[in-house]
């Protein structure tokens, strides 16, 4: 009896539409967020990550309708990131219906901003988004990145994490830019170095590409598993994942 | 939305995922209201009292609106009162937080403190070992239900014998995971966050309802 691994799809969200090649089969329409969210419900999904990628105001307007319709109709917790700087935002996705947000690029900007989310919400509100890479100037070796990971932030990563968990962050998404887009399996090394210094939960990105892979996340120390195209293209299913993991030994729902 | 069902009240005192809550209630069959007046929260077939964040910031807001008499007069009338999550923490006697005490509503004895056990937010899908004679786990004893929070109840010491508690384990550290005592139903996780199994406990406990709404 104890607490089991989650198993969570991302979608990317642009103006209200699911980008980033979903091949879902029995979907009337693969690109409608909340068809595909419902689909990956009824699959198991443990939790769903939104993540909003749009340009505009207007386009961000249109995904916190997507939010709240998906929020209607999928009894799951929902995390909504991008584009998040501060209470207000976060207050306009909860009230949406998200039940944890996250925030990267705004984090960077002005930490306090952690502990203003914090100390309104509580904890559990704040998914410390966070893009790291191998970075060779950086003490722990790993570096925070932004804008994709196109540019470096100047920051150690495992330095931010600790920043982000003193000011009240309560969970770490850690998207690894290494791993990210190879399906070469999830960074192992960078998953292990995030949970040494850190007693808050971890979810794992970035890299999956086989069931095994989930495997090995979940023995470097992950909380939960975090996973994208595979799961859009049909490469894995959940509940594939899952007799994986329960077969190596780790609670699943 | 159901026409007809149990008319059940979601307090709003500024606290929690609303939404979520109205709309996982709306789905398990009952005509919700949102709000914080007296007298619908009253006369409504079930309260629902939710609650994130801290509990002397809950507390607060629901004295704020009056919500420790709302409580206090349902139970005493026997009707239904459900509190999800710090909704459920603020029945308890006294929330301890960061150094500092703060009273909460004191339908049962014990303290909320922080649980011991790594990783914390105790965040995700955990088993429930349902009290004997449980009603809120009928048919769904073996589900997991969502939770997500760092504070909790682990001593039922000076209970009353009415009062069923069923436990959690997170990391070694054993707590209240829900309560069952007469009108008032409280779970520390979200069944409206817990997919089939939580819009089930949510159905079992407008069954009761209809019950008191009948007699």
């Amino acid at each position: 009896m104890s607490l089991a691994i989650r198993v969570i799809p991302c979608l990317d969200v642009h103006d209200g539409r699911v980008v980033k090649g979903v091949n879902f089969r029995n979907l009337r329409d693969a690109g409608d967020p909340v068809e595909l969210a419902a689909a990956y419900g009824a699959d198991g999904a443990d939790e769903l990550v939104f993540l909003d990628i749009s340009a505009s105001s207007q386009g961000r307007a249109t995904t916190y309708e997507t939010v709240q319709r998906t929020a209607e109709t999928v009894f799951i917790p929902l995390t909504v990131g991008g584009g998040v700087r501060g209470v207000e935002d976060v207050d306009r996705l909860l009230r949406t219906g998200a039940d944890k947000v996250g925030i990267n690029t705004g984090a960077i900007t002005r930490p306090e901003s952690i502990n203003e989310i914090t100390r309104r919400f509580g904890n559990q509100v704040v998914v410390l988004s966070l893009d790291a890479r191998r970075e060779a100037g950086q003490p722990s070796g790993f570096g925070v990145t932004t804008h994709g990971g196109r540019n470096s932030a100047g920051l150690d990563a495992i330095a931010w994490v600790r920043e982000a968990v003193d000011r009240g962050a309560g969970e770490i998404l850690l998207n690894s830019m290494d791993a990210d887009g190879t399906t070469d399996g999830f960074d192992l090394e960078l998953i292990a170095a995030v949970k040494d210094v850190v007693s808050v939960p971890v979810i794992a990105s970035g890299g999956a590409g086989t069931v095994e892979h989930f495997v090995a996340a979940a023995r470097a120390g992950a909380d939960a598993l975090l996973a994208a195209s595979v799961f859009h293209y049909q490469t894995l299913t959940i509940p594939a994942v899952k007799a994986a993991l329960a077969d190596a030994g780790f609670a699943v729902r | 939305m159901t026409a007809g069902g149990p008319l059940v009240a979601v307090l709003d005192y500024g606290s929690g995922n609303l939404h979520s809550a109205t709309r996982a209630l709306a789905a398990a069959g009952a005509d919700v209201v949102l709000t914080a007046d007296p007298a619908t929260c009253l006369d409504a077939d079930g309260l629902v009292v939710p609650g994130v964040g801290a509990f002397a910031a809950c507390m607060d807001g629901l004295l704020a609106v009056d919500g420790g008499r709302i409580v206090a007069e349902r139970l005493a009338a026997a009707r239904p009162v459900l509190g999800i999550c710090v909704g459920h923490q603020v029945m308890f006697a006294a929330g301890v937080e960061h150094g500092s005490q703060a009273a909460g509503l004191g339908v049962l004895p014990g303290v909320v403190a922080e649980l011991e056990a790594r990783p914390l937010p105790h965040m995700g899908w955990n088993t429930v070992t349902a009290a004997a004679g449980s009603r809120m786990f009928a048919d769904i004893e073996d589900e997991r239900f969502y939770f997500v929070h760092s504070f909790g109840v682990r001593s039922t010491q000076g209970w009353p014998d009415q009062a069923l508690p069923s436990y959690t384990e997170h990391g070694g550290d054993r707590f209240v995971a829900a309560v069952e005592y007469g009108p008032l139903w409280s779970t520390q996780f979200h069944p409206e966050k817990s997919g089939a199994a939580g819009g089930r406990l949510l159905r079992n406990w407008l069954n009761t309802l209809k019950e008191t709404h009948e007699a």
